[in-house]
């Protein structure tokens, strides 16, 4: 890990898709051990944003950093290396269907350790535990409902006890309850696993009660970032105008 | 004028970065293939998809395509020709063209499609985006199975299709025209050589792959939903079928001449 506190750094990031330009220039700082919430109306490059983090995506121009990696530059081997270390539960839970729920959570641990099919049972039942799903091992991702689906991507992205955790969208398509819960759930891991997690979302309620450090990404480009009170006390006119739902 | 150039301008560079992106697909599947033996369980699973579930419409195709062979020939040549000369006909026939050729259609639609449409909801559903999140690479986890169990188990599927199409031509040949069993197996021993099945078996090996390769790039380039899964399987197909007519000429000039 480097030593400035920062995990995560984007200098200027430019992507285009075709004729649609996404990111104009954004910036963001993601500092360790912290939770970074990146709020955003729908299309504004919130989840082009995670891709890069990933390596999915590649900046056009500008420079993304993750734990002192360049990612435009990184070779093939370091850049599977540093997604061994990044858990990532996407929009649509993206659990594989053919797979049930143990077989999802064992999957990154069966291609990537050593580990024998007890120390693997062991561990699936851990992290099933911990997003209170024990029971459901043997369950096929089409059984389930859209919150224990999201639960049961949590523990497959924890599974390899990792340094990052990216959410995607974590609360888009719960309800009000579910979506707490889901809340909880990355509070509770920030808690007991002492990960860096960067948080995709427009669920400006969820990000005020997890967030250390907020980002508004509007128009391509970071309008403002800091603590939650910095932002709420910042009179910052993008964020006012997404607390009021005009944009 | 400068329309039809523009038209024709788009559509060939369309066709270049589809041969390039292909391109780089298959040398990623290159480069995947030292590690066949840590993904050998999705290579036996994909071999038992296409082998297994393909077997009962090759069977039911190559007796009808048999039956419909024999029953031609004889209707053809039953003044110019003698009877035993059917059964010539049928095995090289078969053989040579038929069965490769006929299966390598059927099976573009049956495996071609499948795998594309498979693969392609992955995509679409970002289960691949999960897949390079888990540190697996799709060309390796996802498409070297595929073409690997395509190239193993369609030219064992062509064989099978090979050998009912030549019992079913031989049982219609008895049955409905008169040609006795002395001639009909008179005349595949007349005419046969063994290079004729290794011609087949090239063939399909080399169709295998293309069918499968297409399945796994159109599935894994797919975009837009439903909708575009859709398109996937189309263009896995209709890309595979034009392939393997055109790529057909070549091997038979090729291999025979």
């Amino acid at each position: 890990m480097s030593t400035n506190g920062v995990a995560v750094r984007f200098d200027a990031v430019h992507k285009r898709f075709d004729d649609l330009e996404v990111l104009k220039g954004m910036d963001l700082e993601v500092r360790w051990g912290e939770v970074t919430t990146i709020l955003g109306p729908s299309g504004c490059g919130k989840s082009v944003t995670l891709k890069h983090i990933i390596g999915i995506e590649q900046a056009d121009h500008g420079r993304v950093t993750v734990d002192g990696h360049v990612m435009n530059s990184i070779n093939n081997r370091d850049l599977k290396e540093l997604r061994k270390r990044i858990g990532v539960l996407f929009q649509s839970a993206a659990l594989f269907d053919s797979m049930n729920v143990k077989e999802n959570v064992a999957f990154g641990l069966r291609m990537h350790t050593r580990m024998s099919e007890r120390e693997i049972e062991d561990r699936v039942s851990v992290c099933l535990d911990a997003v209170r799903l024990a029971g459901s091992e043997q369950t096929m991702p089409v059984e389930l409902s859209g919150g224990m689906r999201k639960r049961a991507a949590l523990a497959r992205a924890i599974a390899m006890s990792p340094d990052f955790i990216l959410y995607d969208e974590p609360t888009t398509g719960l309800d009000p309850g579910t979506a707490n819960v889901v809340g909880d759930y990355i509070l509770k891991l920030q808690n007991e696993l002492d990960v860096t997690s960067v948080v995709v979302t427009h669920d400006l309620p969820l990000a005020r009660r997890i967030s250390d450090r907020i980002a508004l990404l509007y128009n391509g480009k970071t309008a403002i970032q800091g603590t939650p009170d910095e932002i709420e006390r910042s009179g910052n006119d993008v964020y006012d105008m997404f607390v009021q739902g005009r944009i | 004028m400068k329309r039809l150039l523009q038209f024709v301008g788009i559509k060939t560079a369309r066709f270049l970065l589809l041969t390039h992106s292909m391109a780089g697909y298959f040398r990623r599947f290159l480069g995947e293939l030292p590690n066949v033996y840590f993904y050998r369980r999705q290579v036996i699973e994909q071999c038992y998809a296409i082998g297994v579930n393909s077997l009962s419409l090759v069977i039911l195709v190559s007796a009808f395509s048999g039956m419909a062979v024999s029953t031609m020939m004889a209707y053809q040549m039953e003044d110019y020709v003698p009877d035993y000369m059917v059964g010539s006909i049928v095995v090289r026939s078969v053989l040579l063209e038929l069965a490769p050729i006929l299966m390598g259609l059927v099976l573009a639609g049956q495996v071609g499609a499948g795998i594309a449409s498979e693969v392609g909801t992955m995509k679409v559903s970002e289960q691949v985006d999960a897949l390079v999140s888990l540190a697996v690479d799709p060309v390796g986890y996802l498409l070297m199975p595929r073409v690997l169990a395509g190239i193993v188990m369609i030219p064992v599927l062509v064989v099978f299709s090979a050998f009912t199409s030549i019992s079913s031509g031989f049982v219609m040949s008895i049955l409905l025209m008169d040609i006795t069993v002395a001639d009909f197996v008179k005349g595949m021993k007349l005419d046969f050589s063994s290079y004729d099945l290794v011609v087949c078996l090239i063939k399909s090996v080399v169709y295998g792959g293309m069918i499968t390769f297409y399945g796994s790039y159109a599935g894994l380039s797919a975009s837009g939903g439903a909708q575009g899964v859709g398109r996937a399987a189309t263009a896995a197909v209709v890309i595979s079928a034009a392939s393997i007519l055109i790529l057909d000429y070549f091997l038979t000039k090729t291999l025979l001449y």
